[in-house]
């Protein structure tokens, strides 16, 4: 499942050649205007696999993390999840660019879960969990609640099904985030710093949720994070990034332990002190 | 002892054995009384000037022209209120379109019917039949017309009324709803984004119903508006309360008391619009 693959091993190919990787991303060039904030980023990960996106902020891994369920468009190059290509549909030797309403759709292999948790404010903890899978997937509103009110006590929110998210602490916010993602079954959960806006003591019980989802049977996981800890305890893979590129790519003690790049070393080195 | 002298129950408080001498807001005291000897001039000079029959205003209060024009300054209101507030919804999601025509649309029509004095866009929209002899539906530079009628028939002075109200309505709320629906931030869209859901489903279940907490009291206030507004279209005689009561005062040359008929009724109105919207707010805030 850790097959450490060279980041640009694959490069080249139409297809994607290996039937189990989950995201390849290809190729990819991402600007902003005209600042260009990605660079000929390729990472392939394999079905099952966590991978931790570390480095330094502004390194892009954010972006890279929103481009993989298209809330932001690639510039040059191809992002595929689950074998479908993000944001265009194939069609006799051409590219068609998806409508909204498709796009919407594709989007349904991935769940995120945000830095600021963005849960609806006017809706309660189970609500929130329920919305998309009755509004979106069209699931019985029976079935979605009692989905719902199992994943809330999954993530440890029993109590809490008829809280507003106003009323809940951040790291509770954060587990109901998880739980909403988590209910459309999504096959690729992306987490975007899902820590960094917590006090320090609500960071664990929501890196223990985290790590629930990890082991979950197949769930392929991608976390932008600047907790070492959880990416060593977790992460098969771990990909460090640097101004807009990918530097250094291995396993979690490879990368944390023995870096071979200098800008790694220096990070770390700034970060594990 | 100390806590009844910080309170100040009772008038001479003592201190270590000594009186406390309040403060003394002479400033706040001689504008209190300014304030009151103004009120009682301007009362008496109301309520006993020879030249105001209080009689006729006890008369016509609740006669059945007044009663009706009451009824028609109501339907007004909540008529141009309703058109109003689904061209604002209208005008305000155009607004915030990604293609620059269509927002560009949104923003000229916010520009014209904000700049248009109302009084001027009711007596446009009264004399439309001047220019417009007949209102026709089909397709534009073509002959095929699918009906037609005359527009003396269907420009009425009370829809006139409600369509210019109404134009000139949606001109502000548009920018309120524009403004509630900004409001509501943007990791809320992400959020819906990454669950599949589509802008429209975004807009109907997780925007919208947020916007409208922040919506609701300018909301409040633009009905209020509309209401004082109606009194207005007395120049094209809409059928409202004002042109009922000036049509009275044409008749008996009572201006002055038809005048106080009728604002007695717009504040009796405006009371019960003020207290709905007080209790509105208040549950609002419960959330």
């Amino acid at each position: 499942m850790s097959a450490i693959q060279n980041a640009t091993a694959n490069e080249g190919t139409e297809k994607p050649m290996s039937t189990t990787a989950m995201v390849s991303i290809r190729e990819v060039d991402k600007f902003f205007g005209d600042t260009q904030v990605l660079f000929d980023i390729n990472l392939e990960v394999q079905a099952g696999e966590t991978v931790c996106l570390i480095g330094p902020s502004g390194s892009g891994k954010s972006t890279l993390l929103r481009c993989v369920n298209h809330l932001e468009k690639i510039t040059r190059g191809s992002i595929r999840v689950d074998g479908d290509l993000l944001g265009y549909r194939a069609h006799r030797g051409k590219l068609y660019e998806l409508r909204e309403r498709e796009a919407a759709q594709q989007r349904l292999v991935t769940g995120m879960v945000f830095q600021q948790f963005n849960l609806f404010q006017h809706m309660t903890a189970l609500e929130n969990v329920t919305f998309a899978a009755v509004k979106v997937k069209g699931v019985a509103k029976a079935d979605a609640i009692a989905r719902g009110k199992s994943l809330l006590t999954r993530v440890g929110l029993e109590g809490k099904f008829n809280s507003y998210p106003a009323q809940l602490s951040g790291g509770q916010q954060q587990r109901v985030a998880i739980a909403r993602a988590m209910a459309m079954d999504p096959k690729v959960m992306l987490f975007d710093e899902p820590t960094s806006a917590l006090d320090p003591e609500l960071v664990g019980e929501v890196l223990a949720v985290m790590k629930d989802v990890a082991e979950t049977a197949g769930m392929t996981l991608l976390v932008v994070t600047h907790e070492m800890g959880f990416a060593r305890e977790v992460a098969d893979r771990v990909v460090f990034m640097d101004s807009g590129r990918i530097v250094e790519v291995g396993t979690a003690s490879q990368v944390l332990d023995t870096p071979t790049n200098d800008r790694t070393k220096a990070f770390l080195s700034a970060v594990l002190r | 002892m100390s806590l009844r002298s910080i309170t100040g129950v009772n008038k001479t408080v003592h201190h270590e054995g000594m009186e406390i001498v309040p403060v003394r807001h002479w400033g706040r005291l001689t504008l209190a009384a300014f304030v009151v000897v103004i009120l009682v001039v301007v009362v008496t000079s109301f309520a006993t000037n020879p030249h105001i029959d209080w009689s006729v205003v006890g008369k016509y209060l609740f006669s059945p022209a007044i009663l009706n024009g009451l009824w028609g300054t109501l339907q007004l209101t909540f008529y141009s209120m309703i058109f109003a507030i689904i061209l604002a919804v209208v005008i305000a999601v155009m607004r915030i379109s990604e293609s620059r025509i269509v927002s560009g649309f949104a923003a000229g029509y916010v520009y014209i019917f904000r700049g248009i004095p109302l009084i001027v866009l009711l007596i446009f929209v009264g004399n439309l039949g001047l220019f417009f002899k007949e209102f026709t539906l089909g397709i534009p530079f073509t002959d095929i017309v699918f009906f037609s009628v005359p527009s003396k028939d269907v420009m009425t002075p009370f829809i006139a009324a409600i369509i210019g109200l109404s134009l000139a309505g949606s001109g502000y709320m548009a920018e309120i709803v524009r403004a509630g629906l900004l409001s509501v931030g943007r990791g809320q869209h992400e959020a819906a984004k990454a669950l599949g859901a589509t802008p429209s489903m975004t807009l109907r279940y997780i925007i919208m119903p947020q916007a409208l907490r922040v919506l609701i009291p300018p909301m409040g206030n633009e009905l209020i508006g509309m209401l004082k507004a109606t009194a207005i279209v007395s120049v094209i005689a809409g059928g409202d309360l004002l042109t009922m009561a000036l049509g009275i005062s044409g008749l008996n040359y009572r201006t002055i008391e038809m005048l106080i008929v009728a604002t007695i009724w717009y504040l009796i109105v405006i009371s019960v619009l003020s207290i709905g919207q007080y209790f509105v707010e208040r549950r609002l805030a419960e959330k």
